[in-house]
């Protein structure tokens, strides 16, 4: 026990959570993207899902349970880490200057705070539905019969506001973002880099962030359009 | 050439460190950086004033001992070379040269554009070594070693210890410098029993001297004079978890 307390203190111990749970989180967002892009066929098909999702009793605890302790652990080795650095150079150079490190890598703290301040907003909007109250009495009946909330209605409803609408699109601006260097970064952490992946590792994580990014902006635009309504 | 200087000035350790602006006129294009610094330091001491204090020693690119940070770059802005080796052809008439020490915690400015960079030998000597009996040389085919092996071995070992690493990190970070130490010894048959107790105590060595933590930038392997790859940061981050899991299942 002494033993991994020393570990998870150690400066490569803390990147190993911070990949580790980056690439949990990571998993979950694609999942959510795919569970989301059901918006596009019938309206029942991403009702029944939801209606999946809220049934699994414990099973949607223990998920929610993990995420949130994941979630808490990236951030947790993030802040950590940070203070460590700034630490580490108390006096900063009069002339700075960057060879190589990309945009996306210099500002992982300030895109992973708004993404941390989106991603509260998000739940209170869509999970808690304490933005609009509305959202709590939309139901709908499938074709069934099983009476079921009415996600799609919420989004449509959510998403046909400008302002929400353009917050989701530099939300999920920002977390493709800072997705485009923590997708390359994990591999890196963890030892599973080396120079005859770099390159691959490297255009996957930018086709990653561009694909994950369109996938996301595609709802709101599509329902602000009127093709999803 | 003509130059503008904009050089740090530190008294010593505990004083407060700035700026300063010298012409550097006339200046030979087929200088190396240093022998430029020789140069005004020459007119500084003639015009009664203290010379500009900077680390050297073989002035051939690899002791390590040289050591300034131009306009914001380790070393300046040629790559794969050490400041003694950077010619001042390298740069145009009326430039203006921002000339720092290396900037880190674990590096303390001592005076001007020197630093003390006795922590990466107390990293040395947690880990740096291997513990065989010496004596006579044993027969070379006696431990036979993979030429690819070999080679990953010596592009390690070409590590000079000089600290451009740290300086150039966004995070003053030793990564690259303890995984090309690590990884040198680590891939060698020699190396290779102790493997898991040198990578913890150099680690630990090194968060204890207080550098900073790799973010995966690669800003260090893009100033290294001897172009080591940060594959070795890779290797030394796979090697710590394996040691560290070890440790912890089987104690």
């Amino acid at each position: 026990m002494q033993n991994f307390a020393r570990l998870f203190r150690s400066s490569l111990g803390k990147k190993y959570v911070m990949a580790v749970s980056g690439l949990i989180l990571l998993l979950f967002v694609i999942g959510h993207l795919v569970g989301n892009l059901q918006i596009f066929a019938h309206p029942d098909v991403i009702n029944a899902y939801a209606h999946f999702l809220q049934n699994l009793g414990p099973g949607l605890w223990a998920v929610r349970l993990i995420l949130l302790i994941t979630l808490v652990a990236h951030v947790w080795a993030a802040v950590e880490l940070t203070l460590e650095n700034k630490r580490a150079r108390p006096e900063t150079y009069r002339q700075d200057d960057t060879i190589q490190a990309s945009y996306a890598s210099r500002t992982m703290r300030i895109s992973g705070f708004i993404v941390l301040a989106f991603l509260i907003f998000h739940l209170a909007h869509y999970t808690l539905q304490v933005v609009d109250t509305e959202y709590q009495e939309m139901y709908t009946t499938l074709a069934d019969g099983t009476e079921v909330h009415d996600v799609h209605a919420m989004m449509v409803k959510g998403f046909q506001s400008v302002w929400i609408s353009l917050f989701y699109l530099v939300g999920v601006g920002l977390l493709s973002w800072h997705l485009r260097h923590g997708f390359a970064s994990m591999f890196q952490s963890i030892g599973l880099r080396n120079a005859t992946i770099a390159q691959t590792l490297e255009k996957t994580a930018i086709g990653f962030a561009i694909i994950y990014f369109l996938g996301n902006a595609l709802i709101p635009i599509a329902v602000l359009a009127g093709w999803v309504s | 050439m003509d130059l503008k200087l904009r050089v740090w000035r530190q008294k010593n350790r505990d004083a407060e460190g700035r700026l300063v602006e010298y012409d550097a006129k006339d200046i030979d294009p087929e200088m190396s950086f240093l022998e430029m610094l020789d140069v005004i330091n020459e007119r500084l001491v003639a015009a009664g004033d203290d010379p500009i204090a900077f680390d050297h020693d073989c002035r051939e690119g690899i002791c390590g001992a040289c050591s300034a940070t131009i306009n914001g770059i380790p070393h300046g802005p040629q790559r794969a070379t050490t400041v003694c080796q950077l010619h001042m052809r390298h740069f145009k008439d009326g430039d203006v040269l921002t000339i720092e020490p290396f900037r880190a915690k674990a590096f303390p400015v001592v005076r001007d554009l020197v630093v003390d960079r006795s922590a990466f030998d107390r990293i040395i000597e947690a880990g740096g070594f291997v513990s065989v009996r010496t004596g006579s040389a044993p027969e070379a085919n006696t431990l036979p070693v993979p030429k690819q092996d070999a080679d990953w071995a010596m592009d390690a070992a070409s590590c000079i210890g000089c600290g451009a690493c740290v300086a150039a990190c966004k995070n003053a970070s030793a990564m690259l410098f303890v995984a090309a130490k690590a990884g040198h010894l680590n891939t060698l048959p020699q190396g290779k029993p102790e493997k898991d107790r040198r990578v913890l105590s150099m680690v630990a060595a090194m968060d204890e001297a207080g550098f900073g933590n790799c973010t995966n930038q690669y800003e260090c392997s893009a100033v290294c004079p001897k172009s080591i790859s940060e594959d070795f940061i890779a290797q030394l981050n796979r090697d710590y978890l394996k040691a560290s899991l070890k440790k912890c299942l089987m104690g």
